[in-house]
């Protein structure tokens, strides 16, 4: 068996990625988009955290610190869009908020 | 050797959990499976030696977030949206996305390993500080403008989502 390197973390953020962005590309209600967001914001931090270990740095540490709190400022952002979403429309579905399509 | 067998533990927790909360149909699994997601990607961090970060992880994420997520998804009344179509007709997209990355890493996998040496780390010696200490060094002398502007972006995020919340705007 290898021992573990840095191309097996990229591998497994590579893995998590993709199964955020087919998340968002494949469910319809809002909750889970965001939660799949979150998988793929958890995907970058796993990058940086294994380079910042891969170079004896800790700078990639400040940055996932930084992504973390971004990926905060959005959750909070993002549901309190949902529930002003859902108080007019009644519904989570992300289909059914096409006032603004043609 | 312990630390390859903790890290497969650590990557199905994480790739398992996300398959499953991207999969599940009911909204309360899916942030549960979520949770050990998140925890997969923290015990991760422990084996990357970043005892800083998976303490915020854990805290952050499964204490904060995911909580935050509970009340939401209590909140809003989901059995009207669970009882209709849970996918999107976008699955062809998300097909060739899945193919992409696939083809990515069988092209790779059969150059075998040469193609996965990453250039080798500087020759820097262990340091002798631990890893918190060494973050806050860092993120209070060289990184005290982002540090700040995190907080500013903290405080429009509190107001903006208090405004959004409110009852009459």
């Amino acid at each position: 068996m290898h021992p573990v390197g840095t191309a097996h973390y990229l591998a497994v953020s590579a893995a998590l990625l993709l199964i955020g962005t087919v998340g968002i590309l494949v469910r319809r209600n809002i909750v889970i988009l965001l939660m799949s967001l979150e998988l793929i914001l958890n995907a970058a931090n796993i990058n940086l955290v294994a380079f910042s270990q891969h170079l004896r740095a800790v700078d990639g540490q400040i940055f996932a610190i930084v992504v973390i709190t971004v990926a905060v400022a959005e959750a909070a952002v993002g549901l309190g869009i949902l529930i002003a979403l859902f108080r007019n429309k009644e519904s989570v579905n992300a289909d059914d908020f096409d006032l603004l399509k043609w | 050797m312990l630390d390859t067998v903790f890290f497969y533990l650590f990557t199905l927790l994480t790739l398992g959990g996300a398959i499953l909360t991207v999969a599940t149909r009911n909204a309360v699994h899916s942030a549960l499976f979520l949770i050990t997601s998140l925890l997969g990607v923290a015990g991760l961090y422990l084996l990357l030696h970043a005892e800083f970060l998976f303490a915020v992880q854990i805290i952050v994420y499964v204490g904060g977030i995911m909580v935050l997520f509970l009340f939401v998804i209590m909140l809003v009344n989901l059995d009207a949206a669970a009882a209709q179509r849970q996918f999107s007709r976008m699955w062809p997209v998300a097909l060739g996305c899945v193919a992409l990355v696939g083809l990515e890493l069988f092209y790779f996998l059969g150059k075998g390993e040469p193609a996965f040496r990453i250039a080798a780390p500087p020759p820097v010696p262990e340091p002798t500080a631990g890893n918190t200490e060494r973050i806050a060094d860092v993120l209070f002398s060289q990184y005290l403008l982002p540090f700040e502007i995190a907080s500013l972006l903290l405080l429009v995020a509190v107001i903006g989502s208090v405004v959004m919340a409110k009852k009459r705007i």
